[in-house]
C-alpha cells in the first residue's frame, strides 16, 4: 500500500462529521498553526514541501503563495477553487462530498499563513448537496471555534463563505472565477495585473485548488521535508487521479507522484486494466484539455523509456510526443472508440463553453467544432485536416486565458497521432458513418 | 529649483526607437512613433477605461522584454494592454509570426460577420473593412453556415443589427462610463453572444448616441441617418453650439447644402475626442444651429476623401520588413548546438549571415 494523505480516512464511516474527524486526528494542524507557528513559517513549510497546484497548471504553491502582495491597510483573501468542470475530472467533487472538514482545515490554515480574513469557497453551482455538506461542515468548526472571532484564542479571526458558481466552465479560470464571485459576468481578465496584485475586490487574492488546499494540513502536521520525500524529481507528494473511460475499475485513486504509468493502468489497486476482453487505443492523462496521446506513448516516451506519473515524466517529448498531467483526468480509450467523434465531442464543449470575450477562442472554437463536425458525418474533404492544424495554431497562445489553448491542443494532438484515421473518415465516408463504426487500422496495445 | 523629470523609458518599435513614461502601453508608445508602426486595434478605444485586449488585431511580439531582461516574451501580446519596460523592443509588422496571427485574427472576426460592404451603412468608415483590407486575404476558408440575428429594436435613435457586430464591447464600457445606468449588455457566451437589452428595454438617455460613434462596424448605427447616404459623398465639417449638455464640438457631415448627419470628432486613430449629447447629435441638423469653423482634415488617401482604398494607403516601414526577411530562418532542429564561438564563426551559416548583411547595408 503506497501512502495516502488525502483520501486515508476516507472510508471512514461519519467522517464528514466534525467527532469522527477529530477522533481521526482532525484539526490538530489547526491547532498546531495557530498556537505554535507564524504564518510565514506556515508559508515556509508549504515552500519546502514544493507542491504543485493540482487544478491543472502544476504551478509551485508556495511560490504562488509568496508572490501575495502585502501593502498596508488593504485585505487579502483566499480563494478556494472548487469549480472543477474540466471534462473527466472528478477528484475535487469525491474529496469534498466524503470528507469536508478535510478542505475546511486547509482553508483556514492556509487564510492564517495569507493574513486573510475572510475566505471562499467558490464550489460549482451543479452540485448544490455539495455545497450543503461543506456549510455543514462551517456550521460544526464554527461551533467548534475553529472558525469565527478569535480562534482558539490566538487572535486570528477568519470568515468562510461558500459561494456556489452558475456552473461555466470558464470559470475555472481564477479571473474568471474572481469576477464571477464578484457577480459579475465571468470573464477572464487581463493579466497584468495578475490576482497576487489586484484580485477579488481589487485586493491581494491566492485562488488555490481544493486539492492543493487539502494537502496544507498533513504539511504542517508533518513538515515540509517529510512531504517533499514522497514523490519524484520535482513533482513531489501524492496526487488524486479521476480514472474513467474503457478500464475495469473507475475511480478517483490516491498516487505517489513517480508511480508507471504502467502500473496505474495496469495493477489491481488502481485501475484494472483496460477492460476485459479489450485492448488501449489511447489515453487523455490529464483532463479533456491535455494532447491526447496513443497507448503506445503513453506507456513507453519516444525513447523507449518507461512513463511514469509525474508532472515531468508525462510532459517528456513536449507536444510532438508527450501529454500533460495536467489536473488528473485520466481517460483511456479502448479500440472500439472513434478518436474523430471523441475529439468533435471535446471540441463542442470548447464551443459551448468559449466565454466569447476574445475573438480567436470565439470564433475559432466554432469554426473547428463545424469542421469536425462534418468530418464525423461523411462530409469532409481532405483539406479540412490541414484546416483544422492551421486553426488550432492561430487559436493557440493567441487567446486572454488558457481556454483557447485547451480548445486547440486536443485537436491538434489528435490530428498528429491518428491522422490516418481522419483520413479514413474522409475517404470511406459511408463505412464511417455507420453506427459504432471503427477504424481498424489503429495501433493498439 | 531644479526640474524633476521623471525617468523616461526607450522602447523600440519596429527599428524605431521612442522615449516614453513608464505605464504607457505599446500601442501607445507606437502611436507616438506614428500610424506606420502602429498595431491596428478593433476593441481598444483609448477614451475608454478598461477596454482592450479582447480582439486580438494588435497582437506584436516582444523581442526583448526590458534592457535588464532581454529574454523574448515566449507569447505574442496585446500591445493596448502591455505596459512598456526599459530597453523593450516590439516587432509589429517587421515580424512572420505577427503577421500570420494577424492574417487569422481577420479571418476569426469575419467569419460569422456578414461580407456586404456594399449594402452597410459603415462602409468607407468601417474599422473592421480597413484591418481586413490591410492585414487580411481576400479569400475565405469557411464553408459554414454564419451565425445571423433579427434586427432588435432597441430605442428611437438607435438601430442594433447583432449581425455585424465583433463583440469588441465599447459600447457596454460607453454606456458603463458615459452615460448613467447601462441597460445594454453582453448576453450569452461563446459565438451565439449578443449584444442586448435586458428583456427588450429600450436605451433611453441623453447621451445614448455615442455608442453609434464607438462601433467599430455597423452594428450599431444612426437611425436618422441610415441608408440616406454613402459616406465617400457627403463632406465634414467642423462646427460648434451652445449646448448646456456637452461640450458643442461636433463634425457636420454635409451633402451639398444639407446636413445630413451629425458625429463627435474624431482623432487620426478613430476615437472620440469629446462625446456628444443626443439633442446635439439628433435635433439639430439645420446650418443655422451651428457656428461653422471650416472643413475637417481628413486623411488624403481615406476612403472619405478618396472614395477608395489605396493600395499604399499605409507605407509599411519596408527597410525593417526587408531586413527581417533576409534574417527570418526556419530553426533546424537536427543541427549539432554549438556554443563556442569561434567554431561559430568558422560555420557557413554565419558566413552566409555576414555576407548578406554586408551586401544589404551597402545598397
Amino acid at each position: 500500500m503506497s501512502l495516502k494523505i488525502l483520501t486515508e480516512h476516507c472510508s471512514t464511516p461519519g467522517i464528514e462529521t466534525l467527532e469522527v474527524y477529530r477522533q481521526k486526528g482532525g484539526y490538530s494542524a489547526v491547532e498546531k498553526a495557530l498556537k505554535k507557528m507564524t504564518p510565514d513559517e506556515v508559508v515556509e513549510e508549504v515552500k519546502k514541501s514544493g507542491v504543485r497546484g493540482r487544478g491543472g497548471a502544476g504551478f509551485p504553491m508556495g511560490m504562488k503563495w509568496s508572490f501575495l502582495a502585502k501593502p498596508e491597510g488593504v485585505p487579502r483573501y483566499l480563494v478556494c477553487n472548487a469549480d472543477e468542470s474540466e471534462p473527466g475530472t472528478f477528484k475535487d467533487h469525491y474529496l469534498m462530498k466524503t470528507i469536508p472538514h478535510l478542505l475546511v482545515e486547509g482553508m483556514i490554515i492556509s487564510s492564517y499563513a495569507l493574513g486573510a480574513n475572510k475566505s471562499f469557497i467558490y464550489v460549482r453551482g451543479e452540485l448544490m448537496y455539495v455545497i450543503r455538506i461543506l456549510e455543514k461542515a462551517i456550521e460544526e468548526a464554527k461551533a467548534a471555534g475553529f472558525l469565527g472571532k478569535n480562534i482558539l484564542g490566538s487572535g486570528y479571526d477568519l470568515e468562510l463563505v461558500v459561494q456556489p458558481g452558475g456552473g461555466a466552465y470558464i470559470c475555472g479560470e481564477e479571473t474568471a472565477l474572481l469576477e464571477s464571485l464578484e457577480g459579475k459576468r465571468g470573464n477572464p481578465r487581463n493579466k497584468p495585473p495578475f490576482p497576487a496584485v489586484k484580485g477579488l475586490y481589487q485586493s491581494p487574492t491566492v485562488v488555490n485548488n481544493v486539492e492543493s488546499i487539502a494537502t496544507v494540513s498533513w504539511i504542517v502536521n508533518n513538515g515540509g521535508e517529510a512531504y517533499a520525500a514522497v514523490g519524484v524529481g520535482k513533482s513531489t507528494g501524492t496526487k488524486l487521479i479521476s480514472a474513467s473511460g474503457h478500464i475495469n475499475k473507475p475511480g478517483v485513486y490516491e498516487i505517489e507522484l513517480g508511480l508507471s504509468c504502467d502500473e496505474f493502468l495496469n495493477s489491481d489497486e488502481y485501475c484494472g486494466g483496460v477492460r476485459t476482453g479489450h485492448r488501449l487505443k489511447a489515453v487523455v492523462a490529464g483532463g479533456s484539455s491535455v494532447p491526447i496521446v496513443p497507448g503506445t506513448l503513453f506507456l513507453k516516451n519516444a525513447n523507449g523509456e518507461d512513463r511514469l506519473m509525474s508532472y515531468e515524466s508525462l510532459s517528456d517529448g513536449g507536444f510532438a510526443t508527450g501529454t500533460m498531467l495536467g489536473s488528473g483526468g485520466f481517460i483511456v480509450f479502448d479500440e472500439t472508440a472513434c478518436i474523430v467523434r471523441n475529439t468533435w465531442n471535446f471540441s463542442r464543449f470548447y464551443e459551448h463553453e468559449s466565454c466569447g470575450q476574445c475573438s480567436p477562442c470565439r470564433e475559432g472554437t466554432g469554426w473547428m467544432q463545424k469542421v469536425l463536425n462534418r468530418i464525423e458525418h461523411g462530409k469532409g474533404s481532405m483539406s479540412d485536416i490541414d484546416l483544422l492544424v492551421d486553426v488550432s495554431k492561430k487559436i493557440e497562445g493567441n487567446t486572454i486565458c488558457p481556454l483557447g489553448d485547451a480548445a486547440a491542443w486536443p485537436v491538434a494532438s489528435a490530428i498528429r497521432h491518428f491522422r490516418d484515421e481522419f483520413e479514413w473518415h474522409i475517404t470511406h465516408p459511408l463505412e464511417a458513418t455507420k453506427a459504432g463504426a471503427v477504424y481498424a487500422g489503429a495501433v493498439l496495445v | 529649483m531644479e526640474d524633476i523629470k521623471p525617468t523616461m523609458f526607450k522602447v523600440t518599435v519596429d527599428g524605431v526607437e521612442v522615449e516614453v513614461a513608464p505605464g504607457t502601453t505599446i500601442m501607445q508608445a507606437a502611436r507616438k512613433i506614428g500610424p506606420e508602426v502602429a498595431p491596428p486595434a478593433m476593441c481598444y478605444y483609448e477614451p475608454l477605461k478598461g477596454s482592450g485586449g479582447k480582439c486580438r488585431a494588435c497582437l506584436v511580439k516582444v523581442a526583448a522584454g526590458s534592457a535588464k531582461d532581454p529574454r523574448p516574451m515566449p507569447k505574442l501580446v496585446a500591445s493596448c494592454i502591455t505596459p512598456v519596460q526599459d530597453g523593450m523592443i516590439v516587432e509589429n509588422f517587421t515580424n512572420p509570426q505577427v503577421v500570420e496571427a494577424r492574417k487569422g485574427v481577420v479571418e476569426f472576426l469575419l467569419l460569422n460577420h456578414p461580407l456586404d460592404c456594399p449594402v452597410c451603412d459603415q462602409a468607407g468608415e468601417c474599422h473592421l473593412q480597413d484591418f481586413a483590407f490591410e492585414n487580411g486575404t481576400s479569400t475565405t476558408r469557411y464553408q459554414e453556415e454564419r451565425r445571423t440575428f433579427e434586427k432588435e429594436d432597441i430605442g428611437p435613435y438607435v438601430q442594433l443589427h447583432m449581425t455585424r457586430c465583433v463583440l469588441c464591447y465599447r459600447c457596454v464600457y460607453t454606456a458603463d462610463q458615459i452615460t448613467d445606468g447601462r441597460v445594454h449588455g453582453v448576453m450569452g457566451r461563446g459565438d451565439h453572444a449578443e449584444i442586448s437589452t435586458y428583456i427588450g428595454h429600450a436605451i433611453d438617455n441623453d447621451f445614448s448616441g455615442n455608442v453609434i460613434d464607438v462601433c467599430p462596424v455597423g452594428a450599431l448605427t444612426d437611425k436618422t441617418y441610415r441608408f440616406k447616404n454613402r459616406v465617400w459623398f457627403s463632406k465634414p465639417v467642423d462646427a460648434h453650439c451652445n449646448c448646456d449638455k456637452c461640450s458643442g464640438n461636433v463634425q457636420l457631415w454635409y451633402r451639398g447644402d444639407e446636413v445630413i448627419r451629425v458625429t463627435a470628432r474624431k482623432n487620426e486613430w478613430g476615437e472620440v475626442t469629446a462625446f456628444i449629447c443626443n439633442t446635439c447629435r439628433f435635433e439639430k441638423k439645420k446650418t443655422s444651429d451651428w457656428v461653422i469653423e471650416g472643413p475637417t482634415k481628413v486623411n488624403r488617401a481615406s476612403v472619405i476623401s478618396a472614395n477608395k482604398y489605396a493600395s499604399n494607403l499605409i507605407k509599411k516601414p519596408d527597410f525593417a520588413l526587408k531586413l527581417a526577411e533576409s534574417q527570418y530562418k526556419k530553426i533546424d532542429d537536427s543541427r549539432p548546438y554549438v556554443n563556442d564561438m569561434a567554431e561559430i564563426k568558422q560555420s557557413e551559416d554565419y558566413k552566409a549571415l555576414q555576407q548578406k548583411n554586408e551586401s544589404f547595408f551597402k545598397k
